[in-house]
């Protein structure tokens, strides 16, 4: 099975406190850690999986600028076959569609018959992978934690819903898939691992290459614009205790207390 | 304008979701005074729309028992052939409307506007919408161009629902224009989450871990604070992805819906999906070490603090005061 897997390079906001810079313009970027967005690190594993059981290939692409290339190649180093880069200046500033479109134009130049992203990435949209699905004209699942290769046709798969339940599919191939955290426990990448593919050659796609007319993808091509960032009014928010250990300890045990939470 | 405006409705058990009324306040805070028109899919929906009728201006019945699972692949090919030219959709942003909604955007050549959570208003054909990114950490102003249209997904719970009531709405029948309808993907079956050793929502005192409790090796300090409260423990998605805990015990959307008198979030960002699984407005206290973390705006109390240093000395002080 040839498998292309979409990823991206995100500061995780798990490990960061994220906060906007001046003006609202962006994010505060300085001493923010990088990574490989979490949803998409489990897309690769299960890709790698697959391949493991039923022979193939696993290509990990990413749209972003050259910084990407370093979540590309651990990707790589996870056990991925291939790795791509699409940038361009052109890029920039592109909306879902955008992304979506750049990752088609990669998608047609070689035969693929499954395509997983992450379900979602940091701006929480969720929304590429159905775009590509729709600009291919595959059928698509998303919020997938259960995928099973029933011959070369097609995929038994489970979607995460409501609840927690999960609702099985059969789906054909090709298709596009967006995979939900938790399908699997994505293996550790140790340095060893990053350096055996550190001089490997990433091929670099930029826009001529992918066929890409300038104004359909970028800051051009968007119909969704971030105007700015802002940390919003809400109500009163949290009232923070501060102090020692001992006394925030003290306080939290008061307030527990009066409010019933110790029995 | 109100012939163009369409809020797609999903259903449970022969009832219409929660989901619903929120989608109406939504249509009305994008397009003031309108009066959206509602879809309602499945098989033997018929007390479903006559359920959301009165709040509707027309409310077209798709009925067909081929519907009867909410299959996206499906409706799809359904709402593109029924939407006229420029109509704008708005979906709630779950399961399904995240299935649904990306490719129904591009196959209508319409916009998407995705997980909104406030709006700022229409200028033009410039739609101002509020939305959230890094986990709720930040929120984002977004200008989206909908002159050919919008397919929207609104946050769950984000707007208040509407006054049922407000519209002497139509049901009009549409079920033929369901027939011969077909799909790559086909439905097999719905597995029920499992029931746990515990059942989180019969207890009023939770104790809730997140990620911020850092490795597995950590977690008996959170058992141990547990035991002296004698509370219960619950926990968000990653722990159970790291299969830390059981997914009986994970609090959101996709887990456990809970509603506690006092819920204690240690190491818990505080994303829309897990604050989504907390109801009955419990006396919530969270205890996080980043400042940012989106907990903070739903919390009446908060401690930025590191776990690992401030559980011990809670627990000796509870245990203490016994």
């Amino acid at each position: 099975m040839e498998i292309l897997v979409c990823v991206k390079r995100v500061p995780d906001s798990a490990e960061n406190e994220i906060s906007v810079g001046p003006g609202g313009a962006d994010i505060r970027r300085e001493d923010l850690v990088y990574s490989v967005n979490e949803w998409d690190n489990y897309a690769v594993e299960e890709a790698i999986q697959i391949v493991e059981r039923v022979g193939g290939n696993v290509t990990v692409v990413s749209v972003g600028d050259t910084e990407a290339e370093e979540i590309v190649r651990r990707e790589m180093a996870m056990g991925a076959n291939q790795g791509l880069l699409a940038t361009d200046a052109a890029f920039t500033g592109s909306d879902g569609l955008g992304i979506a479109t750049i990752l088609e134009a990669v998608a047609r130049k070689t035969k693929y018959d499954l395509i997983l992203t992450g379900a979602q990435a940091d701006d929480g949209a969720a929304q590429v992978g159905g775009m590509l699905g729709a600009l291919l004209d595959w059928p698509y699942a998303s919020l997938v934690n259960l995928i099973k290769v029933e011959g070369d046709k097609a995929l038994r798969i489970g979607r995460e819903i409501e609840g927690g339940s999960q609702e099985i599919s059969d789906i054909e191939l090709p298709c596009v898939l967006s995979i939900q955290t938790g399908i699997n426990e994505p293996r550790y990448v140790g340095i060893r691992g990053i350096r055996k593919v550190a001089s490997v050659e990433i091929p670099v796609l930029d826009g001529g290459a992918l066929g890409l007319p300038p104004e359909t993808v970028g800051a051009a091509g968007a119909r969704v614009r971030r105007v700015d960032y802002f940390v919003p009014q809400t109500g009163a928010g949290a009232e923070m205790l501060t102090g020692s250990t001992e006394e925030v300890a003290g306080k939290l045990v008061d307030l527990l207390k009066a409010k019933g939470g110790i029995k | 304008m109100d012939a163009k405006i369409f809020v797609f409705i999903t259903h449970t058990d022969g009832k219409a979701d929660d989901s619903a009324l929120e989608l109406v306040t939504a249509a009305r805070s994008l397009f003031p005074g309108c009066t959206p028109n509602a879809l309602v899919a499945g098989s033997g929906v018929g007390p479903v729309c006559q359920e959301v009728a009165a709040s509707f201006g027309e409310v077209w019945k798709f009925d067909q028992a081929a519907l009867a699972y909410p299959n996206a692949e499906l409706l799809r090919p359904l709402l593109v052939k029924v939407l006229p030219a420029g109509a704008t959709l708005l979906l709630a942003h779950n399961t399904f409307g995240l299935d649904l909604g990306p490719g129904l955007s591009v196959k209508l050549g319409v916009t998407y506007v995705p997980d909104v959570v406030g709006v700022d208003g229409l200028e033009g054909t410039t739609l101002k919408a509020v939305r959230q990114e890094y986990a709720g950490q930040v929120s984002a102003h977004v200008h989206c161009d909908i002159a050919r249209g919008a397919v929207i997904t609104v946050r769950p719970g984000a707007f208040k629902p509407a006054e049922a009531g407000a519209a002497a709405g139509q049901v009009v029948d549409r079920s033929e224009d369901a027939t011969g309808l077909a799909a790559r993907r086909t439905f097999v079956e719905l597995i029920q989450a499992e029931a746990g050793d515990i059942d989180i929502t019969r207890e009023d005192v939770l104790v809730s871990v997140g990620r911020g409790i850092g490795d597995k090796e950590n977690i008996p300090l959170v058992e141990e604070l547990v035991e002296a409260m004698g509370a219960a423990l619950s926990c968000s998605r990653p722990i159970v992805d790291a299969k830390w805990l059981d997914k009986a015990r994970q609090v959101g959307t996709s887990g456990k819906t809970v509603k506690p008198r006092v819920y204690l979030a240690l190491g818990i960002s505080g994303s829309f999906q897990h604050v989504g699984g907390i109801k009955g407005n419990p006396f919530l206290l969270a205890i996080n070490k980043n400042p940012k973390a989106a907990i903070f705006q739903v919390a009446t109390i908060g401690v930025v603090a590191d776990l690992l240093e401030l559980l011990p000395v809670l627990t000796e002080k509870i245990l203490k005061s016994r």
